[in-house]
């Protein structure tokens, strides 16, 4: 009897989903993932699924449901244990989770957005000024390793380089380059993205690009 | 030889989390209390990222954030146990303890400081859906955790203890008996626990802390 019935209730541009997806293929599982519109009409299994935040992605395992990117990938990485995620000691995997923790709180939304978001001088000063202090936070973090914990990748790189394929909106409207402000990190992201399992899944910023430009009129900012 | 120290706020309920997890594994630490009015150098060394309490160091390994801090302890000292072991449980145990963390403890924070009677109203009406979440989450049990305490309950310890305190120094009710009789239950075990007793700072200190915090413009350092 065939069983791992793998399901992600996915969006293209969510980097949330694409962490997911690929810690998927890093274990090499297969999986199927299902578009969710989510600005037109989310669909019954993610309202049901996920009644409390009603978002994107949502991993289903054999019809067992479970939200939050960082918490779905642990739960793919302790399910299926080769090859390793997550560092081995529990002081490395410390080091993971701090550093998950940093970039859900400060990289994507307060800073990165908040570029795209601003309207008016001060807040996109503001907001730049933030968005280059993470950076160079994390290319501290990164220091001279090839991967965020050593020479593997593993689950902080897995975690950071969805939200990098957003950079490029924020360099546009912000006026900025990230590899000029942090260009050991903006090498990382070029070994990332040279990965299979992260270029199969990670979109061309461009295309996230004309994703924000469209999220603007909606938000009423351009 | 294990060396353990932490790096915490009497007030905190964050450094609270991490004394209540140690305590509840048995296991002896150090403990140097922060005046993080004026933050020191052992403090912005150990956690120059956010320069925050709690912080642990074990055997001269430093880590920070309280929830990062719990499921180290965890791994390390695994007599009882604060996570289920079940890989789909223990996901879920993380998932209710970053929705405490950020919906219902961010929530509450805002309310705090939110100074807009009508945006307050707003959130007051969130924080009550958080609630009856939170209490359909005790599906009957006594603890999150279920007959024991768990991660859950440690992220929950501010809804536990200090929002009665909060809510008798501002006047506000956000729980109540009558409405969230179930979560009022919750609270009731959650501080008669015997481990988690001796982790809460004195009810009156809290109070008078409380009071000249919220009368400031700002409670950040």
């Amino acid at each position: 009897m065939s069983e791992n019935e793998l399901v992600i209730l996915d969006c293209w541009a969510s980097p949330f989903c694409m962490r997911v997806k690929i810690a998927l293929a890093e274990k090499g599982l297969d999986y199927e993932a299902r578009p969710e519109d989510l600005f037109g009409g989310k669909s019954d299994l993610l309202l049901t699924s996920n009644p409390i935040y009603k978002k994107v992605p949502v991993f289903l395992h054999d019809g067992k449901p479970l939200c939050e990117s960082s918490v779905i990938v642990s739960y793919i990485d302790e399910t299926w244990p080769a090859p390793a995620l997550l560092p081995s000691t529990p002081y490395e995997r410390s080091q993971a989770r701090f550093w998950v923790d940093y970039i859900d709180k400060k990289v994507l939304f307060d800073s990165s957005a908040a570029i795209w978001k601003a309207s008016g001088d001060d807040a996109m000063e503001g907001a730049k000024k933030e968005f280059v202090e993470v950076l160079k936070v994390l290319e501290g973090a990164l220091g001279e390793k090839e991967y965020f914990a050593g020479d593997a990748f593993g689950y902080v790189d897995i975690l950071a380089i969805p939200i990098t394929c957003w950079f490029l909106a924020s360099e546009r409207f912000g006026n900025l380059k990230v590899e000029a402000e942090s260009p050991k990190l903006s090498a990382w992201i070029k070994r990332c993205m040279e990965k299979e399992t992260v270029a199969k899944v990670v979109p061309d910023p461009e295309k996230i690009y004309e994703f924000v430009i469209n999220l603007r009129k909606m938000f009423g900012i351009a | 030889m294990e060396e353990v120290k932490l790096l915490g706020w009497w007030v905190s309920p964050f450094s609270r989390r991490v004394e209540l997890a140690l305590k509840l594994k048995g296991v002896g630490y150090e403990y140097i209390e922060q005046d993080l009015a004026h933050k020191s150098q052992l403090l912005l060394e150990y956690n120059p990222v956010h320069k925050k309490v709690p912080v642990l160091v074990h055997n001269g390994k430093t880590m920070a954030e309280s929830l990062v801090i719990l499921e180290y302890i965890d791994e390390t000292w695994p007599n009882n146990p604060i996570l289920p072991r079940n890989p789909y449980d223990k996901a879920m145990a993380r998932f209710w303890a970053q929705f405490i963390e950020e919906k219902c403890n961010g929530g509450l924070w805002k309310i705090m400081w939110c100074k807009d009677e009508e945006e307050r109203g707003k959130l007051v009406e969130e924080a009550s859906q958080c609630f009856i979440t939170l209490e359909g989450e005790l599906k009957g049990n006594k603890f999150f955790g279920g007959e024991e305490i768990g991660m859950v309950d440690i992220a929950a310890n501010f809804i536990g203890y200090w929002l009665g305190v909060v809510q008798e120094v501002s006047g506000m009710e956000l729980v109540t008996r009558d409405k969230f009789p179930v979560l009022c239950k919750w609270m009731d075990e959650f501080v008669e626990h015997s481990v988690v007793k001796e982790t809460l700072p004195p009810r009156d200190e809290l109070h008078a802390e409380f009071e000249a915090r919220l009368g400031a413009p700002s409670w950040k350092y």
